[in-house]
């Protein structure tokens, strides 16, 4: 595949993750807008896999795309739906309340546009290392794994306290 | 060239997170802002390292950045769902229990 064949899926899959992102919060439904969260970590994982960065795209596609949009389906079926009513007078607030976003998008998108030639974002003189994936995670950065482990712990610990059942007087 | 349209998926990702972060009022979706904004600081990682030719280094952080949300993301069900259980609602303006 040549380069500019690359560039073109690049940018496709960049614009599918900045439409689904903006249809993960616009959506009415919770659950489908967990569901277009999944596809948010989907299509970064394609971008993923495209920036030459397998083992992070498989952990975004598996933790991401398929735990932590478990973790919202629970929590939005653990949690009240509203009667058809309430739904219709909330749609009509919250798309009242989203108006500004496209207007925001537009603003940004040109003043990215008109500083753009002015931005230095060359990045030059920097050494490319030639580590691996396991050198960079196991030896180079221990203090984060140690970190890791530690956050993991103090997650199990705040789910099992969260979730216990109130014991009965 | 493909750099501008790499710095501009990450800027609307952040606006798209910030503002619906101010704009909603459901904890649930503001939960999912935090997560598409987590999802810019990803791309913008990956870029990065991609950029400068340390995809290694840029992965380790990635994975580190991917735990912390899902524990993150764990926690805060949790406590959404204790919100929910306590006040009947997931509305951000009706959590005023600690208010004055």
């Amino acid at each position: 595949m040549d380069q500019e064949t690359a560039n073109v899926i690049l940018i496709i899959l960049l614009a599918l993750l900045v439409l689904s992102a903006v249809l993960a919060v616009m959506i009415r439904n919770l659950l489908k807008a967990a569901i277009a969260l999944a596809a948010v970590s989907v299509v970064l994982t394609a971008v993923m896999f495209a920036l030459g960065s397998p083992l992070a795209a498989v952990l975004e596609l598996s933790v991401c795309a398929g735990l932590i949009t478990a973790i919202f389906i629970s929590a939005i079926s653990l949690t009240k739906i509203s009667s058809a009513e309430e739904l219709a007078a909330k749609r009509k607030a919250r798309l009242k309340r989203f108006i500004y976003l496209p207007i925001a998008a537009v603003l940004l998108g040109a003043g990215l546009l008109l500083c753009w030639p002015s931005l230095r974002l060359d990045i030059a003189n920097v050494a490319s290392g030639n580590l691996s994936v396991q050198t960079a995670f196991w030896n180079v950065r221990q203090l984060d794994v140690i970190g890791q482990i530690i956050i993991i712990a103090a997650g199990v610990f705040g789910v099992v306290i969260l979730f216990r059942e109130r014991e009965e007087k | 060239m493909i750099t501008i349209f790499f710095v501009a998926a990450v800027a609307l990702l952040f606006l798209t997170g910030i503002y619906a972060l101010i704009a909603s009022r459901n904890l649930i979706r503001v939960l999912i802002s935090v997560e598409i904004l987590t999802k810019a600081a990803t791309l913008m990682l990956i870029f990065a390292g991609y950029l400068t030719g340390q995809t290694a280094l840029a992965q380790a952080f990635v994975i580190t950045l991917i735990i912390i949300e899902v524990v993150v993301i764990a926690v805060a069900a949790g406590i959404v769902i204790g919100i929910f259980r306590h006040n009947d609602s997931l509305d951000t303006r009706k959590i005023k229990n600690l208010k004055g």
